[in-house]
């Protein structure tokens, strides 16, 4: 009995095992990655290359979801607003909203669905077509040569999107408040800039997508360098890099949210 | 080959970014006000700052001439000691007046500056003696109170003063 | 020392998860020969690659290339023991970002500080050597398994290693692709005065090109000798290998019941 016991409990509790094991090997790797970064700044054209594929290529789906955003954000802000008689505050409330979270929080998760499973499928198949192991045995750590490269162009890329995801949203608000709803562009300027901080908002902006750009480029990498080295196991560590992302960073933004508005 | 054309894309995908972080900083954000203009810094007690918070705007006949940048409490006065920095441009008298006020009936808090009648111009380190606290609320309403009571003891007391002197 | 084996396995045990692979295996690789490891499939013969490369370390006993004691060496060491072998992977492992040209001048432009025009040389003279200096420019995913193959040895032969392994260097192949493979082993292992390990279970290839043959079975040596020693052998599992027999001592049933019970469905008493 007492070994059906322990039976129920193991397989209960191995799950989470699993996922404390798979949780540490993943520090461990963050931190080599980390430490084998050396060859990676020293040849930057490494990371260039990574960071054409990373950044360059979302550059389309970040600009276009950015515009859309603040589009629809200006539409609704203003739709809420003049109900209270504060329509002009739309340019505030699309900066605001846009700069503080929505910039670096969309941006970021389509950052990771689209170079985060890319990386993650790349070193995948790189793993399982034995690539990695070759340049192993070529006396190339793949950890330097690879993955380092792939981590600091996502890093790099990150906040470069989510400022652009923010200005091009700001634009779009600006379009549909003021070329089309007719608000005054006077008003809709000044008032932003009455009410947007340097500091506190561009700044905390920027140090979520930072954050953001080393989770998600953490997880895409230590996900392809640990995938089962199969079409299956590619395909799980693909959706897998995209899933855990997600939640990582919705779940940063809010700890990061919490302590930046303690400032005030 | 293909070096050169990875490097031009990642030259223009920083450029773009940059770009964008210039457009938020200069249009967007409040940075052109912040943007290194000389000041002079003064100070000005207080017996009470309400709201206030550093980097509010210290306006003179509304337009803004400064901003305070530190706050702090003096431990033997027991008063706010209010850091100010007021653009070089602007020139106030010695015995120029600082008053706490309120934008709007319940917005934000700045400092108002009133210039006196003084040749002499305050310097960099130098007191505004003249200064004049925030309004809080509770005790505005406690003072209204307080009169109101005061108003009907009085009315209460002159009809009976009133009746015995008949 | 000239006469001393390259490599040396010494007694080597090897277990992973609780499955012992190697059961205390011995054997030695001379210098400047062909040798083949073969055995049926899992019998642990790309396991002893792995361990001469030093990508796994043994439970017990050593494994030693030119005298130095590969799994206990450090990664530097490791690193630059590793930069005078080569190793052929069963596929290729051709870097696919990469054009033909840039995989095989990799090790050349990591190791070495050669000006490009003697990287150029000696890349399309390695490429010529195994006859592909034509395809230069292409991309590994515009290659036919074997033109992968020869471009992977090319790779692997561009330092001059002084020991190539060979995982499966046959298998898939075309008749064509297996006979020009065969010949580019022994041809190069000559031209090079290097020593090649040979991992397979294609005996008529490895018989026309080797000097030695071991033969590996449950994680022992169950035979060995020269190619015409092997071909004369009476060794039950060395005949049924070599003849391609579908039963001996490696049964053609796997392991179950009798067969007339599985039949009933009911137990006889």
């Amino acid at each position: 009995m007492f070994d059906w016991l322990a039976g129920r409990l193991r397989f209960i509790g191995s799950p989470f095992v699993e996922a404390l094991i798979k949780l540490g090997f993943g520090t461990r790797f963050f931190f080599a990655v980390l430490f084998q970064s050396g060859m990676a700044l020293r040849r930057f054209n490494l990371i260039i290359r990574e960071t054409y594929y990373t950044g360059v290529l979302s550059l389309v789906i970040i600009v276009v979801s950015g515009l859309f955003v603040g589009m629809v954000l200006c539409l609704q802000g203003y739709d809420t607003l003049t109900r209270y008689g504060s329509a002009e505050a739309s340019g505030v409330l699309v900066a605001l909203s846009l700069l503080r979270e929505l910039g670096p929080v969309v941006s970021g998760l389509l950052f990771a669905s689209r170079a985060g499973s890319a990386i993650t499928a790349e070193i995948g198949l790189m793993k399982a077509t034995e690539q990695l192991v070759a340049m192993e045995m070529m006396a190339v750590n793949p950890v330097a040569r690879v993955i380092a490269p792939r981590f600091w162009a996502g890093v790099l890329s990150m906040p470069l999107l989510a400022l652009l995801f923010s200005a091009v949203g700001i634009f779009g608000g600006y379009l549909v408040g003021v070329v089309w709803l007719g608000l005054d562009k006077g008003t809709f300027w000044s008032q932003m800039q009455a009410q947007v901080d340097l500091h506190y908002d561009i700044g905390n902006g920027i140090i979520k997508s930072l954050i953001f750009g080393v989770a998600v480029s953490t997880i895409a990498v230590f996900e392809g360098f640990d995938a089962q080295p199969t079409a299956e196991g590619v395909s799980g560590a693909t959706t897998r890099t995209v899933v855990t992302s997600s939640l990582a960073i919705l779940g940063l933004d809010f700890i990061l949210t919490a302590f930046m508005l303690r400032g005030t | 080959m293909n070096r050169r054309i990875y490097d031009f894309w990642v030259g223009l995908f920083v450029t773009v970014g940059m770009l964008s972080l210039t457009f938020l900083v200069l249009r967007v954000s409040n940075a052109s006000e912040a943007a290194a203009k000389a000041t002079y810094r003064v100070t000005a007690a207080f017996d009470n700052i309400g709201g206030l918070k550093v980097r509010a705007p210290v306006k003179s006949a509304g337009v803004v001439v400064g901003r305070v940048s530190g706050i702090r409490l003096d431990p033997k006065s027991y008063r706010a000691i209010v850091s100010i920095d007021i653009e070089q441009g602007f020139q106030f008298s010695k015995d120029s007046s600082a008053d706490i006020l309120t934008s709007g009936i319940l917005g934000d808090q700045y400092v108002g500056l009133e210039p006196g009648g003084d040749e002499a111009n305050l310097k960099d380190g130098d007191k505004i003696t003249l200064t004049s606290s925030a309004i809080v609320l509770e005790k505005l309403i406690s003072q209204f109170m307080f009169s109101k009571a005061a108003d009907n003891k009085d009315s209460a007391a002159a009809p009976a003063a009133a009746t015995p002197a008949k | 020392m000239p006469d001393s084996p390259l490599v040396e396995v010494d007694n080597v045990t090897f277990a992973y998860d609780a499955r012992t692979i190697l059961k205390g295996i011995s054997l030695s690789i001379p210098r400047g020969k062909v040798v083949a490891i073969m055995g049926g499939s899992g019998c642990g013969k790309t396991t002893l690659l792995r361990l001469i490369g030093g990508q796994i370390k043994p439970s017990r006993g050593e494994v030693r290339v030119a005298g130095k004691v590969v799994n206990e060496l450090d990664s530097d060491a490791l690193y630059l023991l590793r930069r005078k072998m080569g190793m052929l992977f069963q596929f290729g492992a051709l870097f696919t970002d990469m054009s033909v040209y840039e995989n095989v001048a990799f090790q050349m432009r990591e190791h070495t500080d050669l000006p490009e025009s003697m990287i150029r040389d000696l890349v399309l003279m390695k490429l010529n050597a195994v006859g592909l200096r034509g395809a230069a420019r292409l991309m590994p995913s515009e290659l036919s398994g074997g033109m992968a193959r020869r471009v992977a040895l090319a790779r692997a032969i561009a330092l001059d290693p002084m020991l190539m392994m060979y995982d499966e260097p046959f298998a898939g192949l075309d008749p064509i692709s297996l006979g020009v493979i065969g010949q580019l082993i022994r041809q190069l292992n000559d031209a090079l005065g290097a020593t090649s390990i040979l991992v397979t279970h294609d005996v008529m290839e490895s018989l026309a090109i080797v000097d030695y043959v071991y033969f590996v079975s449950e994680g022992k040596i169950v035979a060995q000798g020269t190619a015409d020693e092997i071909r004369a052998s009476e060794e039950p599992f060395v005949r049924q290998f070599v003849g391609g027999l579908p039963d001996g001592p490696v049964p053609f049933q796997y392991p179950a019941a009798p067969y007339a019970e599985d039949l009933m469905g009911v137990k006889r008493v």
